[in-house]
Parts: C-alpha cells; structure tokens; sequence
C-alpha cells in the first residue's frame, strides 16, 4: 500500500512537472523565471481563489506528508517498515527539540509545530525536483509562516504572564541607566525577528534555485564544455538538498527558542 | 537578468507580464498565495493533530511497552534459570550426599557380612582342624597299637624262626621297650 | 543610467553574501574549536550551532535580497 502510493506519488510529480512546467527560454538566463506563478488552466488573471501552480505543489505537499505520516504509519508495526521509521524519525526529531529547547509544557504547540516542519521540509525537497515550482521561495508564504509564529508567541506570552511579558524587554539585569536603551534595541529585535524568519528561509532557498538556473543557463551556452556547469550543478544541487532541510530545521528550532521566549519571558 | 534597464525601472507592478523583475515582488498573487498557504497548513495541522501524530504516538509508545515488558519477561526468565540452577544443585549435592551414605552403608554391610562369614568359617575350619587332629591322633593311636602289634608278632616269629624258646611276655616287653624308646 | 548605477549598487550589496560568509564560517570554526577542546559537551550544543549560523547567515541573505531588489525591482 505504502509502496503503490509512493510510485502514483512520483508520478504525478513526473507528469505534473511536464505538463505544468514554465516555458523554458533559449539561451537567455532567467534565473527568477521559475518562481513564476501562473494560473493552472490557463487565463491571465490570478484572483484568491484561482487554482495555481502554488496550489498544485502545496497540494503535492500534502500528499507528501499524508504518504509519509498517515499510510507509513497504517501498519503500526512494533519492527516498523521503511516509511514507517522516517516517519517515526521525524516524529521524535520535533519533539525533542520542542522538549529541549522549549521545554515539557510546550508539547502542547508540538502538533503547530510539526506542521510548520513538515510543509517546509516537504516543499523544499519537492521544490528541488527539476521543473518544479518552489512554494517556500516565495516571501508571500513565508511571511505568512513568519507571523503565524510571531503572532502565536506574542498572544501565548499576554495570555500566560499578562503584562509581565513586555519583562521580556527591560532587562534587569543590566544598569538601570542602560536598561531604555536595551529596552529599545530588544523591542526592535523582537519585531525584526519575524522578518528576518521569513526572508532567511524564502532567500536561501531562492538564492540555491537561482544559482542552479544560472549555471543550466551557462551548460546551455557553452556547447560541448557544458559538462563544467553540469557538474557545478550537481555539486550545488547536493548543496541544496543539505539546505533544505538545514532551513526547516533552522525555522524550526528558530520557532522553538521564540516559543520559549513566551513561555519562560524571565529566562 | 533585464537586458532594458528602461523595464526595470516599473519593478514590480509589471512583473506579472514579463520574465524580468522578481516574481516574489509580484503582489497581485500573494491572495492567492496566501490563501492557497493557509488551506494547506489547515488541512496539514488537521491530518497531523487528528490522525499521525497520535497514531505514531502510539506506535512509539506501544513499542516502548513492548521493549518494557520483553525486559521484564527477559529478568524474570533469568532468575528463573538461576533458581533452577541452584535447585539442580542442590539436587545434585543431595544426589552425591545419598549416593555415598548408601556407598557407606552398603559397603558397611558387605564389611559386616564377610566379617561373619570370615567367623564363621574360622569357627568351621577350626573345628574342622580339631576333628581331623582328633582323627589323625587316632589314627596315629591305631597305627602305633598295629605297629605293637605286628612287632609282637614279628618278633615272635622271628625268635621262633630262630629256634629259640617263643617267650610271649618276654617278647611283649622288649617290643614295648622298644617302640617306646 | 540610474539603471547601470543599480547594477553597481547590486553589485556592493553581493559583497554583503561574502561578508556574511566570514561570519558564518567564524560560528562554525570557533564551535569545532571547542567541541574539539570538550568532545563531550559538542552534542548538546549543535542547535545552539545552528541557530547561530542562521543569524549570521540571515545578514547575508539580506544583502543578497538587497542585490536582488537592486537588479529586478528598482
């Protein structure tokens, strides 16, 4: 069951990625032309409900995930089978981060966070399929990912600690006549942060896309020497298969420390 | 790369129709984007809290039990055999300790019944030995009439045969002298 | 003109993605200088690793945008 739904899997990806992909275009190098959306069945306008290349891959996302999680798992076998140990894998992966750096009483947001690690996970990886659309690249949605994170954090700190959360920003630590001046650079910081969670994951894995469409860009103008990029491109490629899941596991763990932040302001 | 810095400078509001600018800076898609995003983390958060999450919890759990009570199963079997060993030596002591007492009392025995059996046989052979002394004693007594008697009688026929006087009682007294000598 | 002075400007604004390199490779030579020093304690600290290297590189990601932005945008 596991294995069939793999294969159908990878072949909606295949056929997906030939029928829905951008043209592709001559010598000239685009690198941005591959985070382009466009509308799935054709017609210029993209109103909030048109069904897009975004929507294709977010949705090859889920199936992703479902595959792994939810038919992994459906043998609940105490030997697991293949899918079935990465999927525990990542299970215990999240969660003892979430109990490391967040501490016991965050379990409660495991289940938020799991999902925020395995969308970006899934869709990086799926993004790395050539001809592929990038979902995670786009700062639309991980600006949305950002302030979910920043919006869960600020509300969880008001409601657990009430006002004793903005103690998060006069550090009583320091000299009294410094302590406004830290208060304002925390207070900055604190803002900031969304900002620079979402632009670090949407820039990377757009700075490695781009990279990549140089150098085919470069194989395409070179002719018989075309094997140099070929093999630059391989080397970048396993670079971003590193990448991708460095930033899921970066904003990740970068979701835990704010989270901790909210549940534990004094530390 | 834009070949026309002339298109360049519109940026993003034009993105949409052409491959240059950055289709990230395109805003006419973020509701879409935005929208597709947050149906998709629904949907994701919905599948993991109600139907992974849980499951694989229990998978996890299930085996953690399962290595539990293996181990206890594991500790309880081995002081199992440990008791077992120790009864097995136990009876193997008892085994050795019953074997020599019976070793001990057979050969007791035995040592008793050859013991009477050696008397016994002393008891007859002695008796045995005094008889035979008796019968040769006898014997002996019989002989040494018989030789009393035949030198008598030799003697007696030897005097006669040489002509002299047959002196019975002279005759008796010399044999008797002389087979007593 | 004011084109060709963005690409200068995006230009100034990769070196940035360079800058932010050195600071990345400094979080990480300095964590294996003590996990080397304190074998024993590295393992704990790998995300504290990670998440330094995530600010640092977030600068460089910046300047890159700003390279980006210079090239595509303005």
């Amino acid at each position: 069951m596991g294995k069939l739904f793999f294969y159908v899997a990878l072949a909606l990806v295949l056929v997906s990625g030939l029928v829905f992909a951008p043209e592709t275009a001559g010598l000239a190098i685009h690198p941005m032309e591959q985070f382009t959306v466009t509308p799935l069945f054709g017609g210029d306008h993209i109103a909030w409900y048109t069904p897009t290349n975004v929507t294709l891959w977010m949705f090859l996302a889920v199936v992703a995930i479902i595959g792994l999680l939810v038919f992994g798992s459906s043998n609940r076998g105490i030997v697991p089978s293949r899918a079935q140990s990465v999927a525990e894998l990542a299970y215990g992966f999240i969660y003892k981060m979430v109990e490391d750096v967040t501490g016991k009483d965050a379990v409660k947001f495991f289940p938020y966070i799991m999902t925020l690690f395995m969308f970006i996970v899934t869709a990086n990886f799926l993004g790395l399929i050539p001809m592929s659309f990038t979902t995670t690249s786009h700062f639309a949605v991980t600006a949305i990912l950002a302030m979910l994170v920043f919006v869960t954090v600020t509300i969880t700190g008001f409601v657990l600690h009430g006002a004793k959360f903005l103690g998060l920003f006069w550090v009583s630590s320091a000299p009294l006549a410094l302590r406004p001046i830290l208060a304002i650079i925390e207070l900055i910081s604190y803002f900031v942060r969304p900002v620079s969670h979402c632009i670090r994951l949407a820039g990377n894995v757009m700075a490695g896309h781009a990279v990549l469409k140089v150098f085919a860009g470069f194989a395409g103008a070179l002719g018989a020497g075309a094997f140099l990029p070929i093999f630059a491109i391989t080397a970048v490629y396993a670079l971003e298969v590193l990448v991708a899941f460095i930033q899921a596991y970066v904003f990740t763990i970068l979701t835990c420390v704010y989270l901790k932040d909210a549940l534990h302001p004094s530390h | 790369m834009a070949s026309n810095t002339a298109d360049t400078g519109h940026g993003a509001a034009d993105a949409v129709h052409g491959s240059s600018g950055m289709p990230q800076l395109d805003f006419s898609t973020y509701g879409n984007q935005i929208f597709w995003l947050l149906v998709t983390l629904v949907v994701i958060y919905l599948i993991l809290s109600r139907v992974a999450l849980p499951r694989i919890a229990a998978i996890l759990n299930e085996r953690q039990g399962t290595i539990t009570n293996d181990l206890a199963a594991a500790e309880d079997l081995k002081a199992k055999a440990v008791e077992a060993e120790n009864a097995y030596n136990k009876a193997l002591a008892d085994a050795r300790a019953e074997a020599q007492r019976i070793a001990a009392e057979t050969r007791a025995e035995i040592q008793a019944g050859v013991d009477e059996a050696i008397a016994k046989a002393d008891e007859e052979i002695s008796a045995k030995a005094a008889e035979s002394e008796k019968a040769i004693a006898e014997i002996r007594a019989g002989a040494l009439e018989s030789v009393k008697v035949v030198a008598t009688d030799t003697a007696s026929a030897l005097v006669a045969a040489l002509g002299g006087k047959d002196d019975a009682d002279a005759v008796a007294a010399a044999v008797a002298k002389r087979t007593e000598g | 003109m004011e084109g060709d002075l963005a690409y200068i400007g995006a230009g100034l604004a990769g070196m940035g993605t360079g800058i932010a390199a050195l600071g990345v490779g400094n979080v990480a030579a300095n964590f294996l200088a003590g996990a080397l020093r304190n074998p024993s304690a590295a393992a704990s600290q790998t995300a504290t690793l990670f998440i330094g290297i995530a600010f640092a590189e977030a600068l460089g990601i910046f300047s890159f945008l700003v390279a980006l932005l210079l090239m595509f945008a303005v």
